[in-house]
């Protein structure tokens, strides 16, 4: 299943999608965030699943474009098209290099 | 002497109950309560078939929004509260139901009330609220495969359509008829932002725009920003949209227009979704704690 989290405003479009299919619930991803905008918790989605899943805190979730612009060094152009740099950059994020599953992914 | 104010925003509230359930024969009595930041819904199902329901204004209350949607629901039964075996609530007051057993997310709901509501066809789902928007994608079951909510903007939401609907003074019900009486369909309003919106909306209005030439282009740029976050999780027929701006023709068709096919129609309100599926997820509550007392 695909958590989509985050946002889409005047500005863009700000989202970070976890994919709680391969989400073993490790918290791998909540030591690597310097900013604590992941959490483990129940399944959004899911009622009937047991099992922690890792999904973006509630509190974050309007504002994970200021929460993640630390790392995001890669974000040189204020347009927010994908360039060679950036779809580099997104595999180097420290949450998704963390995740023993590859199960987190940034949309921006 | 004081002018009574219209308040055009007002859409009604309703209740209903089914002439042909006789709840007491049925053996599963549940319930959903979906308490939404704009509106709130009761519903009541025996044995997993749609038997009363209530759609209301949310007070400032979620507790009191609760115990007022659940009243409405019953009111035309005799039915009580004792005999609701398992309650669920869900929507942006879901820890605030008193008669609930269980939270569960809106998103989860939504999508398996979607599958009531629609029939197991559909794969993707629009819930346009109140103050938020959803994409869902599911499976057969009603089960989430996908999910994407924006709740940060009013673009796209219920709110933004009252705060036109306020503006060029239409009934909230009329807007999508009087939207569809332009000949040549105009270039959409900004559809980043209803602030400025509001503002193009007024310019406009003054150049001698007609109102119905003004609500083309404002749900035109509504269905173009619900269009963007259903690109992000794929659209995938069956479609249908869900809240209470599914009853908006002006925006439905314009959405159709953009995706290239239509949404299923649907047979019920279209705000039930979120308590409908929380009534389902109630019963089948009640059926495993049966189970588990042997």
């Amino acid at each position: 299943m695909l958590a989509n989290y985050g946002y889409m405003d005047g500005a863009g479009s700000y989202f970070i999608t976890i994919d709680t299919d391969k989400c073993n619930g490790c918290g791998k991803c909540i030591t690597a965030c310097p900013q604590s905008v992941f959490e483990t918790g129940p399944d959004d989605a899911d009622p009937l699943r047991d099992e922690p899943v890792a999904k973006v805190a509630a509190e974050q979730r309007k504002k994970i474009r200021y929460a993640c612009a630390s790392c995001k060094q890669y974000l040189t152009s204020l347009s927010g098209v994908k360039t060679e740099e950036s779809v580099e950059g997104m595999k180097k994020l420290p949450c998704v290099v963390a995740c023993e599953t590859r199960a987190i992914s940034h949309s921006w | 002497m004081a002018e009574e104010k219209k308040e055009y925003w007002r859409w009604l509230e309703s209740n209903w109950t089914s002439p042909d359930i006789d709840w007491k024969k049925g053996d599963v009595i549940s319930a959903g309560v979906d308490v939404g930041s704009v509106s709130t819904q009761a519903v009541i199902m025996v044995d997993g078939q749609l038997y009363a329901y209530a759609n209301m204004r949310t007070g400032s209350d979620s507790p009191n929004s609760a115990r007022n949607a659940f009243a409405k629901a019953l009111e035309n039964t005799d039915l009580t509260e004792k005999d609701v075996e398992y309650c669920v609530g869900t929507g942006y007051g879901r820890v605030n139901v008193p008669m609930a057993q269980r939270a569960i997310t809106e998103i989860a709901c939504h999508a398996r009330g979607a599958n009531f509501m629609y029939g197991p066809t559909v794969r993707t789902v629009l819930d346009m609220g109140g103050q938020d928007c959803k994409a869902i994608r599911i499976d057969d079951k009603g089960k989430v495969e996908s999910f994407l909510m924006n709740d940060k903007c009013a673009a796209g939401t219920g709110r933004g359509m009252e705060v036109f609907s306020d503006l060029l003074t239409v009934s909230i019900n009329e807007v999508g008829a009087m939207s569809l009486e332009v000949e040549v369909e105009p270039e959409p309003v900004s559809s980043t932002c209803v602030i400025f919106a509001k503002t193009e909306a007024t310019g406009l209005l003054r150049q001698g725009w007609p109102k119905n030439k003004v609500l083309a282009a404002y749900c035109r740029a509504m269905a173009g920003r619900v269009n963007e976050l259903l690109q992000r999780v794929g659209v995938e027929k069956d479609f249908a949209i869900t809240g209470g701006i599914a009853k908006n023709k002006g925006v439905v068709t314009r959405i159709e227009t953009l995706l290239g096919f239509t949404a299923l129609p649907p047979k019920y309100d279209t705000q039930l979704a979120g308590a409908v599926g929380a009534a389902l997820f109630a019963k089948g509550l009640a059926e495993k704690e049966r189970k588990a007392k042997g």
